[in-house]
């Protein structure tokens, strides 16, 4: 009462002193108490990357380049994710979106790796370079490719010595049509000029 | 009399049920060829059990199911199978699908069935069994397997069956002819259905559209005997009042909860047909291999409701009612609220064709095109799911699926309706049957890119782990290699096996007994 009375501004500065220091211990603690492991942001782009593993950003896999993404890079690297996952990164990084870079390759239909097997010479050097173990075979006996688990990602092709590996469609046939969103409005002016 | 239920929303198109004249049933005969597609159902494949070449007899098995979601196919009359191949099937991609051509030889000879008479003893998993066997698959339009259907999701108890005869929608007629021609039997199968599941109670919806049926199946209900409270109920004409969700709520007054199973409120509705093909299926033991058709529009001079034999091709129907193609742009599979235009006759008639429309142009014009959407909010007033068109159509536009699901785009029975009432004539279904389509893409790509993420990181896991072991034991080889050098020859070989070899003799010579031992 008497330090408030006779010296107000020591009183002011030390009540100020006591908030600052009792709110900054907590603030330690909780930083350390509640640390998040882990980048929360990269493991957020890796989400919505497509997991191919293809490689195509120059990055040996998605989680590598969504971390890169994180740290800054540009988000149109991605050629299997396509102008979708362009879309999603900008709307979780809240920057402006942008095509896709033609330089790491263009989007194409989902595929799969087929191995004529009949050709297979039994090398391993596909299994070893399949990023997501989708490919079953040993040393000198017949491969072939799990094809539900195939992302699609070309890079068993150029390891092979005989090239004996396709690329298919993998979404063909009745079951996987969809219905197209209709064209975009015209008018009737507009149908009988085109 | 039970009092029944208002709907929100609905339309009130023009019928033109009269044009196909319901309650008589003409023949379609047999044409030359049949073509069957296997997949006529929602669910797997069957597996074809004939190969080309071979003789068939009606009612013989020609594709067995797979599965429970599948449902077997049989020959609709005698003939050779000439071939198993893709061709064009009613769908709307127009696309091809796996079919069997039967060339028919006009014996139509069948084969003998017998059927269970006494089903009233029978055990339930037997009938359902010979449902299976039978090959029926839901004859109201969506083709879902009767057999699982009936099987229902586990530890529902059912106590209410519905025979939906409402067939709300414009033009289709072959249900009400059903029920004027065969209400017994309609009234017997769903007798037989309601023993199956274990329902007490058996409702018959017609709308007030169609007095005859009314009248026959109030007159079939009264002449037989049932174990089940029985009641043929009527209300107004709207649509689409026929839709299962929309049915229950006009009937019973409760609304089957989003991305719920009528069964969820004991309830399992079939359509009048499914009864039918019940019926035969236990007391005849006779597989599904006809149905009626109604072959309507303007454009065909003997429109009516044809009994038509499964795989018969559409343009044998439209040679026999005197198609006339002059002001004729499309052909429709359906109805024409919900039905889709097929890209050419040489599709046939499968199990899920309740009618083929084809109308004049003056009669149903080619729809104009779409305008600018103006809000005026007319589609919300007409949408019997209580949704927002409007939204779900900007949304739909945006792709923005998050959003989509938010307003409910999986509770969206694709009627019509919407569509129907729009000033701007938008194509609002089809933006919802894409969106729909594209979401569950996503999902499906979803679970298959987070199946990728845990194997890529288990493989780098491995590798890794690899790397790491080679790499310790390449170290453990320097630091022994290093260790030879630095103690030099103490290390030898020799001298420890010369230095081991004294100790044992030393040690054999100190304790015989115990070394005799151990050669032993």
């Amino acid at each position: 009462m008497s330090l408030v009375d006779t010296q107000p501004v020591l009183a002011a500065l030390m009540a100020l002193l006591g908030l600052g220091i009792t709110f900054g211990a907590i603030l330690g603690f909780a930083s350390i108490r509640f640390r998040t492991e882990g980048n929360p942001l990269a493991d957020q782009i890796n989400q919505i990357l497509p997991q191919t593993q293809c490689g195509q950003c120059g990055y040996p896999g998605c989680k590598p380049y969504a971390a890169a993404i994180a740290e800054g890079d540009v988000i149109n690297k991605c050629p299997p994710g396509g102008q979708e996952t362009i879309d999603a990164l900008a709307d979780l990084l809240d920057v402006e979106s942008m095509t896709l870079d033609a330089e790491h390759g263009e989007e194409k239909a989902p595929k799969v790796a087929f191995i004529r097997e009949a050709e297979c010479i039994g090398c391993t050097k596909c299994i070893q370079a399949c990023p997501v173990d989708a490919i079953l075979g040993a040393a000198k006996v017949m491969h072939t490719v799990i094809a539900d688990e195939c992302t699609g990602c070309d890079l068993c092709l150029d390891p092979c010595p005989v090239d004996c590996i396709d690329m298919v469609e993998r979404k063909t046939g009745i079951q996987h049509w969809r219905w197209d969103l209709p064209s975009d409005n015209i008018i009737a002016s507009d149908r009988a000029a085109a | 009399m039970r009092s029944t239920y208002a709907i929100h929303g609905g339309i009130h198109p023009n019928e033109a049920k009269a044009l196909a004249t319901p309650g008589k049933v003409l023949d379609a005969g047999i044409p030359d060829k049949l073509v069957l597609p296997l997949s006529q159902h929602i669910g797997r494949q069957p597996e074809v059990v004939v190969s080309v070449g071979e003789s068939v007899k009606g009612g013989q098995v020609l594709a067995l199911a797979e599965g429970p979601m599948s449902v077997s196919l049989h020959a609709p009359t005698s003939g050779v199978i000439t071939a198993i191949e893709d061709r064009s099937v009613p769908h709307p991609s127009g696309m091809t699908n796996r079919c069997i051509e039967l060339q028919c030889d006009g014996e139509d000879d069948w084969l003998a069935f017998t059927g269970i008479t006494d089903w009233r003893a029978a055990d339930r998993t037997e009938l359902i069994e010979a449902i299976s066997n039978a090959g029926i698959a839901g004859m109201g339009g969506a083709g879902f397997p009767t057999a699982v259907k009936l099987n229902g999701p586990p530890g529902q108890s059912i106590d209410t069956l519905i025979i939906n005869g409402t067939e709300c929608e414009p033009y289709i007629s072959s249900d009400d002819t059903l029920m004027q021609v065969d209400a017994p039997a309609i009234v017997e199968g769903a007798d037989i259905l309601a023993h199956i599941i274990g329902a007490r109670e058996i409702l018959f919806a017609v709308e007030d559209n169609k007095p005859a049926a009314l009248t026959a199946m109030r007159d079939a209900v009264a002449g037989s005997e049932s174990g089940c409270q029985r009641d043929v109920m009527t209300f107004p004409t709207k649509y689409p009042s026929g839709g299962e969700k929309q049915l229950i709520e006009i009937l019973t007054g409760k609304q089957v909860p989003s991305g719920g199973l009528p069964a969820h409120l004991g309830i399992v509705c079939q359509n009048p047909g499914t009864a039918v093909a019940v019926r035969a299926a236990i007391l005849e033991g006779k597989p599904l291999t006809e149905r009626i058709v109604t072959l309507t529009g303007e454009a065909l001079g003997r429109p009516g409701n044809y009994r038509v034999r499964l795989g018969t091709p559409i343009h044998h129907l439209l040679a026999m009612t005197e198609f006339d193609p002059s002001d004729n742009r499309r052909l429709i599979h359906g109805g024409p609220m919900m039905g889709f235009a097929l890209e050419n006759s040489d599709v046939p008639v499968i199990k899920t064709t309740n009618c083929i429309l084809v109308p004049t142009e003056q009669e149903l014009p080619t729809p104009p095109p779409a305008q600018a959407c103006i809000r005026c909010g007319l589609c919300a007033e007409a949408c019997p799911a209580s949704l927002l068109p409007q939204q779900l159509y900007w949304y739909a536009r945006a792709k923005d699926q998050e959003q989509l699901e938010k307003h409910h785009l999986f509770d969206c029975i694709e009627c019509g309706a919407c569509s129907w009432v729009c000033p701007s004539h938008i194509p609002l279904v089809q933006y919802y049957r894409s969106a729909k389509g594209s979401i569950i893409d996503a999902r499906a790509e979803k679970v298959r890119s987070d199946r990728s993420r845990d194997r890529f990181e288990a493989r780098q896991e491995r590798v890794e782990r690899e790397l790491a072991a080679r790499e310790a034991q390449r170290a453990a080889r320097r630091a022994a290699a290093q260790k030879k050098a630095d103690t030099g020859a103490e290390d030898d070989p020799i001298a420890a096996a010369i230095a081991r070899a004294k100790a044992k003799k030393q040690a054999a010579e100190e304790t015989p007994s115990a070394a005799s031992d151990g050669d032993s």
